[in-house]
């Protein structure tokens, strides 16, 4: 059994809050060189911008966008680790300072509709725990903006629907998520579970390096005919049009009761910020 | 590409078509949804701010040896709400943001209000044309807050221009 102190994971998230707020992850970037590649006029322009933005960040420390998000935490929990302290807790501690250290907005407000007061520390993070065999803890951490999260939808389809009505409803997503998206965008989707797990499969969806397909050949050819489909729809970076709308697209599938179709989609903007550490 | 300083007026801004791509020098003011909500809700206009311009921004915490925090647009729909009474009362003339704007507020920036695309995800880019900043109002909004911002060489887009031409 290994014994993990929960001071150790509180200054893990703190690292993490800090780097990933600041570090693009090194696939999005290398995306985004690439795609700069493929394009001209006004979107090859903003997409050096987008490059040069993401080397002002790392180097002069400053976060890469003003947003720096709500905390979203994917946690898996090995079988022979045994947690010294309230995991819950040490998580939001580390949330609590990497935002305090990093210079970090603080974007949450304590009551949704009345008061809308902000908690001044930006907890509480939202947390998935998962359980699987070994001795790790995993922690992956993502920063999510509110300019593409509010433009996420989820539907309940009849198992009726074809392929073409699902990927009708994703692409009129992203039409409609548009320029206050920050596209280029990252697309997460999440088909099965239930109402709520198709929701959080398409956010874990988004942790996924770019390039890297669905492991089920099927949903792997969705994944890149749904990316093709968004790069002709000419939303551009930044919405000003040009033939890169997205920089991937990957789906999170799960088994789901035999009357029910859920689908949700979960956009990132072009800073997909998420980090992964072990302990 | 033109090179424009606030504040600005008519005569500057009458001949710039939608889609022509600027630097912005001078003073900015931010506002975003809870300024507005207090200003248009309660009727609370403490500023003058005749042909001035503001931007649709709440910034990160701004590091020690740093002029800002990372600086870059918000949507700009969710102000859509407030923003006809907020030109009428105001008088204000450039509006910087992300994303398009319903009709209504289309209607009410032609002829009185330029509308600038600021690139969103490029706060830390934004934050290095940031020469000063200083909360002037709202201090307890927090990041909300009004910050008066003196900036240099902001690169923009014309979404609207002021015959009401968009590209968006």
């Amino acid at each position: 059994m290994k014994i993990i102190e929960a001071k150790d994971i509180t200054n893990a998230v703190k690292k993490m809050c800090i780097k990933a707020a600041h570090e693009l992850p090194s696939d999005v970037l290398l995306a985004i060189k690439k795609s700069q590649t493929k394009q001209k006029g006004i979107a090859k322009h903003l997409t050096a911008l987008m490059l040069e933005n993401a080397k002002i960040a790392k180097t002069e420390m400053y976060p890469l966008c003003q947003d720096t998000g709500t905390a979203i935490l994917f946690v898996e929990i090995g079988s022979e680790i045994f947690i010294k302290g309230n995991i819950t807790k040490a998580i939001n501690d580390g949330v609590k300072q990497g935002y305090k250290e990093g210079y970090l907005r603080k974007s949450i407000v304590k009551d949704p509709l009345f008061k809308r007061k902000n908690t001044n520390d930006n907890t509480p993070a939202i947390i998935h725990y998962s359980f699987a065999e070994g001795n790790k803890l995993k922690i992956s951490l993502l920063l999510k903006g509110a300019g593409s999260e509010n433009k996420s939808i989820l539907k309940m389809f009849a198992p009726s629907a074809s392929i073409q009505d699902i990927k009708d409803f994703i692409l009129s997503a992203v039409r409609t998520a548009g320029a206050s998206a920050c596209p280029p965008f990252v697309v997460g989707i999440g088909i099965g579970g239930n109402f709520e797990r198709s929701a959080q499969l398409a956010k874990k969806a988004l942790l996924r390096k770019i390039n890297n397909f669905n492991k089920n050949k099927l949903y792997a050819g969705l994944e890149k005919d749904l990316l093709k489909e968004i790069n002709k729809t000419n939303i551009g970076p930044q919405g000003l049009g040009g033939n890169i709308s997205a920089l991937g697209v990957f789906i999170e599938q799960e088994p789901c009761h035999t009357a029910s179709l859920p689908v949700s989609v979960n956009i990132s903007c072009h800073v997909s910020r998420h980090i992964k550490e072990v302990l | 590409m033109i090179h424009l300083k606030t504040p600005l007026n008519l005569e500057k801004i009458k001949n710039i078509k939608a889609g022509t791509q600027i630097f912005l020098s001078g003073t900015i003011f931010s506002m975003r949804d809870k300024a507005h909500k207090k200003m248009v809700e309660e009727n609370f206009y403490p500023l003058n701010l005749k042909n001035q311009t503001i931007f649709y921004m709440g910034p990160s915490p701004t590091r020690p040896g740093h002029k800002s925090g990372s600086c870059g647009p918000t949507t700009s729909a969710r102000m859509d709400k407030w923003t006809p009474p907020f030109i009428k009362k105001t008088g204000i003339i450039g509006i910087i943001g992300k994303g398009e704007r319903c009709q209504d507020v289309k209607e009410a920036m032609k002829g009185k209000v330029i509308y600038l695309l600021a690139f969103g995800g490029l706060g830390a880019l934004y934050a290095k044309c940031v020469k000063k900043s200083e909360v002037v109002l709202f201090k307890e909004f927090g990041c909300e807050a009004v910050y008066k911002l003196e900036v240099n060489n902001m690169p923009l887009i014309v979404a609207q221009d002021i015959k009401g031409e968009s590209i968006l």
